[in-house]
């Protein structure tokens, strides 16, 4: 008799794939600064390191907050027994105003309608529990971040179809290739239950355009379905224009308090905004009563440590802090990313071009042997052995065209990032035909940038998934 | 088209059964010594309160722990970032030789097959998810804890067959009823894929014998199934016994390292012992390397907060302190227990002879109008609103026997444990046929005490899990 369940020898996990080979490669040989100048680069952690100094400072002034005090008094024994997984309203609201800060105030979010969860990579999972029956499909726009398959399939017993983007518009969302990916649901006779999209994507790094969003709100609408949108990421738009949220989009319909609204279901979490993804912390919102009441109840598989709770309640509550940091992060990955955009542009190498998100979805076509998978494996190989750079290729986040790679930038200091660019140009300027394809990269990027036709994006960003962090 | 998965619009969450009603009938008048004298008086929380004094005094020695400081210095960044399923080594090695002391450092605990998860209520969801799959079968004995049916059964589609025990026996696991299970699986056409007991067991509050550990073990074995221990109860054993795990069955009978041993798992957490539920933290324990690699991955679902296991595994490094509080726990929660006991007798009611966990299991049989479950529910319901004592009725953990109830006696003060006996001993006088039971229950007391029957235990414990806690 089988003794272990098909979870367990299966692999739905979805971690043998040949990418966390990077991973396990970077842990055998660090780099360090000092101990091991010559290891092998992260770049394939979508982690954000640049605030934390502002953390820090908070931390030092509000020592209340981590040591388990109130006004000076010990509130350890309410904390130790406080298990409602209705959540610690305190921190409820604070979340709720800290997502509509990030929002410009512009929609508003009732606290009442959140539910926490540990991290969202839980809140993800327990939607799926919520909206999809075992066979059910979610549609998901590729490239997409690697751990949904794990997150979404693996013990719900749900199914990922994928809507094909292209850089042909540079991976954004179209009607066909949602109509597309809805009629191959049907091919495979899989019932569609809803559309989820990560806004701003992981792995492209661009927020989605208020037509796209306008679509997929229509296209739910029509199919009578539900749409998910992460927006994990919404706090690390460092771009010009704002962050638009479905939020956004469903105020300007006009479509609050409808039927629609209540298909519509936002996941958050403080890990990349904020840089905490070891202390847990995701959140569902939703405006269907039924799917709060049933995550909330599900949420005790995955309950935020009341410590912490309690700890950033008082952080986000600190609305100078909020404010100050919200700004000081957009500054610093602004200036991340252009770091590693022109560092990657003297390399010869474009990228999507990004407004949001810890990472560059990186072209590296020209690079590749053959235009394939295969090829773009070897060439990821090469960059990890050879040049020391643990990137992530595309064929792990399901892209459907070879050569693509995700970059990260928030995770290592300038200096480490500055030598990372350097290791990349001097290995492409070392291949016979880099040499060629770079001048020939050079010269295309020149001519590029002067073109002006507005739908020529060239966005760049991803990053790999590795098994503990997105 | 449904919209919601069955999960969500089905009643498999288990929480519609009536005895949330007393939970709900608290919340409204809740007792308050000073503000509210004639409210109810929670006694169906199991929850830990006697020793919060011990881990206060603890954190106000070492204000690093909490402070997120390793000798001085901020090591904020690092636990920040920290989200290894692994867990931090520290955390799992201070927990590895907690569990240990907790059994008298007779057997060892590998840190390495340690799986953290958010609570025990993860753990075992997450040990279902590993070892059954939907439409299989655990057997678990009654009376068992409510929330198994939302933890084993909700998400998992796992199903439970119930091991019925008796108070004939003291409510004892008896090979016939194990039989008796197991056919009943059969005869439901479902596959037995394991047993899982709680040891010490809630409601019972008592230790499994060894003749019982014994039989399970030779149970599995000659079927081939799983046993799953959870011993979230253990550090609360008080009696004049030892705590006997499965663990010291295995290796007593030489199967450590046996087929038997990887089949054999245990549960811990926090939650009862540290009267941390707050902090969410549980874990699992296999010797199935399968088991641990699945659950590890699986527990990204439910991670234990870097800040949380950084300050727990300073505090359990701390030999000294968890020296002094095992022995300190124990002594208290023994005096509390007997002075609900005697509080009980004088009201002529008895309980099932306990040796562990934080509640009695009363019998309140004699009190019954007729052998009913809608007697129980009735004696129930007056016991809520007009005794104003909040405790749990035997059919929420589908006791087979109606008249049995869980009492609480951990989580409140000595003069409100007083408070809550006075008023149910008025209660039993007051009633007309009661005057008469009293005092013949009284009798009969006097009477069995001077039984010598060994295998006579009277064994009293249940505690009501309310949405959150067990």
């Amino acid at each position: 008799m089988k003794q272990l369940s098909t979870k367990v020898t299966g692999n739905g996990h979805g971690q043998d794939s040949s990418y966390f080979l990077g991973w396990e490669e970077y842990e055998k040989n660090p780099y360090d600064e000092i101990k091991n100048p010559n290891g092998m680069i992260q770049m394939g952690l979508a982690e954000n390191q640049l605030c934390f100094d502002l953390i820090e400072s908070w931390l030092a002034r509000n020592p209340d907050a981590a040591s388990l005090k109130r006004n000076g008094q010990s509130i350890f024994r309410e904390l130790a027994l406080f298990q409602d997984y209705h959540g610690m309203p305190e921190f409820k609201k604070a979340m709720a105003e800290f997502m509509e800060e990030i929002r410009g105030n512009r929609v508003t979010f009732d606290p009442k309608k959140i539910v926490l969860a540990a991290g969202s990579t839980s809140a993800n999972e327990t939607l799926m529990f919520c909206l999809a029956e075992p066979g059910d499909a979610f549609l998901l726009p590729t490239p997409y971040y690697p751990g949904f398959d794990r997150d979404l399939k693996w013990r719900t017993g749900a199914e990922i179809v994928p809507i094909h983007c292209s850089s042909s518009n540079g991976f954004q969302i179209t009607e066909a290739a949602l109509q597309q990916a809805y009629q191959q649901a049907h091919k495979l006779d899989l019932k569609v239950k809803g559309v989820l999209v990560t806004n701003p994507s992981n792995p492209l790094g661009t927020a989605l355009t208020r037509r796209e969003l306008n679509l997929l709100v229509d296209f739910i609408t029509s199919k009578n379905i539900h749409l998910i949108s992460d927006e994990i990421y919404s706090g690390t738009m460092f771009g010009f224009e704002q962050f638009i949220s479905v939020m956004d989009v469903l105020k300007d319909k006009k479509l609050e308090n409808t039927e629609v609204s209540k298909r519509v279901h936002v996941v958050y979490s403080l890990s990349k905004d904020l840089g905490l993804p070891g202390f847990r912390v995701g959140a569902i919102y939703s405006n269907d009563e039924m799917i709060v009441s049933a995550a909330t109840k599900m949420s005790s598989f995955g309950l935020v440590s009341s410590q912490t709770q309690y700890l950033l309640s008082a952080l986000l509550s600190d609305k100078k802090f909020t404010s100050q940091y919200l700004e000081e992060n957009q500054k610093r990955l602004k200036s991340r990313q252009k770091r590693l955009v022109s560092g990657l542009e003297s390399a010869g190498i474009t990228c999507l071009r990004s407004n949001a998100g810890l990472f560059c979805w990186v072209d590296m076509r020209h690079l590749l042997d053959t235009n394939t998978f295969e090829a773009e494996l070897d060439l990821w190989k090469k960059i990890v052995y050879n040049v020391k750079l643990n990137i992530s290729p595309g064929s792990s986040c399901h892209c459907t065209e070879p050569g693509w790679f995700r970059v990260c930038f928030a995770n290592m200091s300038e200096g480490t990032l500055d030598l990372a660019l350097k290791r990349l140009k001097t290995f492409v300027e070392s291949t016979d035909c880099g040499r060629m394809i770079s001048r020939s990269s050079h010269e295309r990027l020149k001519s590029l940038r002067k073109k002006t036709v507005s739908n020529w994006v060239f966005r760049v960003s991803w990053s790999d998934r590795v098994p503990d962090e997105r």
